[in-house]
């Protein structure tokens, strides 16, 4: 649609005729959705089934007095009711803390509360049943006694010698704390034009999956196996942390992970729930289910942002930006998630401040506290958007402080094109960006120097429009060095295994994962292209660890890049493995032939010679007719990680258009761009699909999403209606551009494209809200912009 | 415990007879007794639309319908409008645009979208915008869904763009 490549790069394994990399094939696979005949975890049911329940606590922090079970025990249909006591015995409790994240700290967390509920929404009890209906009827029937415990609930206030300590074991209530100082940051300050400060505040939100969490663990007591049928990003990981804190080898337990309703990082992590399904599944020998009904959706899906950062620029009267300084406070709730831990955000935080720009003086303080509120961990761009907010943020109020443009401002300090490979101040490693050609692509596509014409005409006849820019980085294709070096067992290496099945065809086995983005597509076009064979005849099975090569998965935009670079590579060998024993069978040498369109041809004329069908023929059924000591191997396998670069970091920049009414505080968007820069582009519509999607999601953060929370703990927004999320109705068609600056980490040269959207859209709108603000001399630096927000700014209400 | 009451209706054209308490809805009944599980549970309390099907010509939420209310009603859900190929052409656009990524929302999405284009063969792209508002989709942002839609509408009136 709008998207153009400004620099096509071209690749040597995959430049060949009827390639389909860059190419906007649609999906496969897509009828199965669009007919009402996928399967989802919430479809499946087995044989000797029931239902699982959660009786959850009403209090944000109670002590658990005791339990009454025998009148729900009683009631029709139920199977077992289960406390955090009875199921300690079969599930063991975890901590969520990482080796490399120093200092940080967390307490055991059980599947099912024992003595103590720490958030509102913890469970104190299952009830198992032969349906749902009777599992919720029975549990109404729990009787549960507690005394009230103070419920820590401000931030602010967590670290004060007077604010009790949640977890007494831990001493207070900080779970993690980073402190960073480079280059010679009080020097630059004092040696700046001009120096702003400011409070920046984030709401906590969360990803509203549209198809909660779900879950079907199924132990065969026979087998002494466990099936786990899950929506997760991360099988492998699922399937390692199920064994260990059930007692049972990773070979005892599968992982089945078929089709995903929606993600974004909310399905990425252990919840105590869905554990607790898995040791209800081995505590009664039977498949039981558990699916999480939308206010338990809310109150127990991770939560994400909710920090308060402080920060500071410093810029000379020429626009050079002096330094940055920030001090980041984020509450996390009263266990920090297991096993990516919690300090993640705020880590990522530190790192991505500034990033985009020359300076290296920058100083940073972040700490994490503990809360009694539902437990918050990595939600799609980890960090970027409260990074991008903040360093964008300041750079705008820095260029209104010196009267100067904010393309120009960005235009002066952007680390130059050819300035790589080079190091952000916080000690990141970027190997290839493309800031400037991102910028000037974003001002042509806009057409900025008209919008500003037509903002000023407007500004005339009252009405207020803005304009927000914001360049940002993004963390894609994590190497080891995200988790696995601070001791997770989540893999950051990739698995492809590719055969040639007896007809021709090829199956693939991923172990990456698909939850919308095009996971399948990329693979088959990847291997389709590679092999000369057509996308209809390649099959990708993923989801599954007894049926996928070992790996991580899907997140963190590591899908194509990773695991789009293990397909190419096993690809590759296949396609050598069929040439060499294609060059036998035809009297041939394997360097005259290449396959094109499902046939073995000649590389001069390009004649066909034998059709891959009938090479298969030959291999499957009549190897006899091979001369001797030839073995064919039809099916190869090959693993990938990043080594040079911790991350692959990706850039672009982003816009928004938008009107704002002084009277009610509404805000109108009328108009989204984005430029980005994720190397490769293996399917251009998919690149722009995941791009479109993440502004929107953070454009919810922006404008609508904010989980409510009163001092006592109480989420009370809790349900769809009164917590909002962007409909269709007021979001604005969003253009896509592109630069391409392939990683040379990999072959392929994709990096990441999952979080861009999400990394910039709140900071773009932000920034266009404080533009159309300017005649009325306020700016608000708080998110979501919600009409009482602004009104508040404008003085109104 | 509330006795079971007798309903028979057709569901995508077939007769169907059942004995359901009175407090099922008409999405469960749909999905766990009919196994009809391409009519999606989201919220449960009628906002997000995932669960739309049409009962005698209209979409409805089903979730907010009582099975029993549905005694003598005709219900067609996305596996039928899908076998009788009346939204052939809509899903083949969205196919074509990339218009659903996890899927969940899109067979509440293309009931609204056929609804929509029967009632209104040409909608700006305000008021496919405007009608999809009680469907809410988290993956695509909305655009490629509102393209496939507009291109539809050119298609069936033979109109181009």
């Amino acid at each position: 649609m709008t998207s153009e490549l400004a620099n096509p790069q071209t690749l040597s394994a995959l430049d060949r005729p009827n390639s389909y990399i860059g190419k906007a094939v649609p999906r496969p696979n897509l009828d199965r959705l669009m007919q009402g005949r996928g399967l989802y975890v919430s479809d499946i049911e087995l044989p000797r089934m029931a239902y699982a329940v959660f009786l959850r606590s009403p209090h944000a922090h109670a002590r658990i007095v005791g339990i009454e079970t025998s009148a729900a025990k009683q009631m029709p249909g139920v199977i077992a009711v289960v406390s955090g006591r009875e199921l300690s015995t079969v599930v063991t409790p975890w901590v969520g803390v990482l080796s490399h994240l120093k200092g940080l700290k967390s307490a055991p967390q059980s599947a099912i509360a024992v003595d103590r509920v720490c958030w509102q929404g913890e469970a104190v009890a299952a009830v198992v049943a032969a349906s749902r209906a009777q599992a919720e009827d029975a549990a109404e029937h729990v009787s549960v006694k507690y005394e009230e415990l103070h419920a820590v609930t401000d931030m602010r206030t967590a670290l004060d010698p007077a604010t009790p300590v949640i977890h007494a074991s831990l001493g207070d209530n900080l779970a993690f704390e980073r402190i960073h100082d480079a280059g010679a940051v009080d020097q630059a300050f004092a040696e700046s034009d001009e120096v702003f400060e400011a409070e920046f505040v984030f709401g906590r939100h969360t990803g509203v999956t549209l198809e909660p969490r779900a879950v079907v663990a199924d132990w065969s007591a026979a087998e002494a196996k466990l099936t786990i049928y899950q929506g997760t990003q991360a099988p492998h990981m699922v399937q390692n942390i199920a064994a260990l804190h059930l007692g049972l080898k990773e070979s005892q337990v599968r992982v089945v992970c078929k089709d995903v309703g929606g993600s974004f990082g909310i399905k990425v992590h252990i919840y105590a729930d869905e554990m607790a399904t898995y040791a209800l599944s081995k505590l009664l020998r039977r498949p039981v289910k558990f699916v999480a009904d939308r206010v338990e959706s809310f109150n127990t899906d991770i939560h994400a942002r909710d920090h308060r950062c402080r920060g500071k620029i410093g810029v000379k009267r020429d626009g050079t930006i002096m330094a940055f300084e920030i001090d980041d406070l984020t509450g996390i709730g009263p266990y920090s998630m297991y096993p990516r831990t919690s300090a993640i955000e705020a880590n990522q935080v530190v790192n991505l401040v500034g990033g985009p720009y020359v300076t290296g003086n920058y100083r940073a303080r972040a700490r994490v506290v503990f809360q009694n509120k539902n437990v918050m961990c990595q939600y799609r761009a980890v960090g970027h958007p409260i990074a991008c907010s903040v360093t964008e943020g300041l750079v705008d109020l820095a260029a209104m402080k010196i009267a100067m443009d904010p393309v120009e401002i960005r235009r002066r300090n952007l680390i130059a094109d050819d300035a790589y490979p080079c190091a952000s101040p916080s000690g990141l490693r970027f190997e290839q960006l493309s800031h400037h050609a991102a910028l000037a692509k974003l001002v042509q596509m806009m057409d900025y120097d008209a919008l500003r014409a037509e903002q000023a005409a407007l500004r005339v006849k009252n009405i207020h429009r803005g304009i927000g820019i914001a360049s940002f980085i993004e963390v894609t294709n994590p190497s080891a060095a995200f988790y696995g070096v601070g001791g997770a067992k989540i893999s950051s290496q990739d698995g492809v295994a590719v055969r040639l099945d007896a007809q021709g065809s090829v199956i693939c086995q991923t172990s990456i994962t698909e939850q919308g983005q095009g996971s399948e597509s990329l693979t088959a076009q990847i291997v389709g292209s590679v092999l000369g064979v057509s996308m209809d005849r390649v099959r990708v099975i993923l989801g599954d660890t007894d049926n996928t090569p070992y790996g991580g998965g899907t997140w963190a935009s590591r899908g194509a890049g990773i695991g789009g670079e293990a397909a190419l590579q096993a690809a590759k060998v296949l396609r050598k493995n069929i040439l060499d024993v294609a060059a036998v069978v035809l009297q041939s040498t394997p360097s005259e032939l290449d396959i094109v369109n499902n046939a073995v041809v000649n590389v001069v004329d390009g004649a066909p010679r034998i059709d891959l069908s009938e090479l298969a023929r030959i291999v499957y059924f009549r190897p006899d007719t091979l001369p001797p000591g030839i073995q064919p191997e039809l099916m190869a396998t090959r693993h990938f990680v990043p080594r040079n670069y911790p991350f692959a970091f990706t850039n672009g920049v982003q816009a928004s258009w938008l009107e704002l009414d002084p009277d009610t505080g509404f805000v109108k968007l009328l108009k989204h761009w984005v430029v980005e820069d994720c190397g490769t582009i293996i399917n251009p519509q998919l690149v722009d699909e995941q791009i479109r999607g993440g502004v929107v999601q953070g454009l919810g953060a922006a404008l609508f999403e904010k989980c409510v929370y009163d001092e006592r703990g109480q989420l009370t927004n809790a349900n769809m209606a009164d917590y909002l999320v962007p409909m269709s109705g007021e979001m604005p068609d969003i253009d896509v551009g592109h630069v391409v600056s392939p990683t040379l980490e990999s072959e392929l040269g994709a990096k990441g494209a999952g979080e861009a959207g999400t990394a910039g859209a709140a900071a773009a709108v932000t920034n266009a809200v404080n533009d159309a603000l300017r005649p009325f001399g306020t700016i608000i630096t708080e998110i979501p912009l919600t009409p009482q927000v602004i009104l508040t700014a404008l003085g109104r209400i | 415990m509330t006795a079971t009451i007798a309903i028979a209706l057709s569901v995508n054209g077939e007769l169907v007879e059942a004995n359901v308490l009175p407090r099922l809805n008409l999405a469960d009944f749909l999905r766990e007794h009919l196994k009809l599980t391409g009519t999606h549970v989201g919220c449960e309390h009628g906002v997000c639309g995932a669960c739309t099907v049409r009962v005698n010509g209209d979409i409805v939420r089903s979730c907010l319908m009582l099975a029993v209310q549905t005694h003598k009603a005709a219900i067609e859900t996305i596996e039928g409008v899908s076998d009788s190929g009346e939204i052939a052409d809509l899903q083949s656009a969205f196919r074509e645009r990339n218009a659903l990524q996890c899927g969940f929302c899109t067979p509440g999405m293309l009931m609204a979208a056929q609804d929509l284009l029967k009632q209104s063969p040409c909608p700006d792209r305000e008021r496919i915008r405007e009608h999809l508002s009680g469907n809410y989709c988290r993956c695509t942002g909305y655009q490629a869904i509102v393209d496939a839609i507009e291109s539809t509408a050119w298609a069936r009136t033979g109109r181009r763009p």
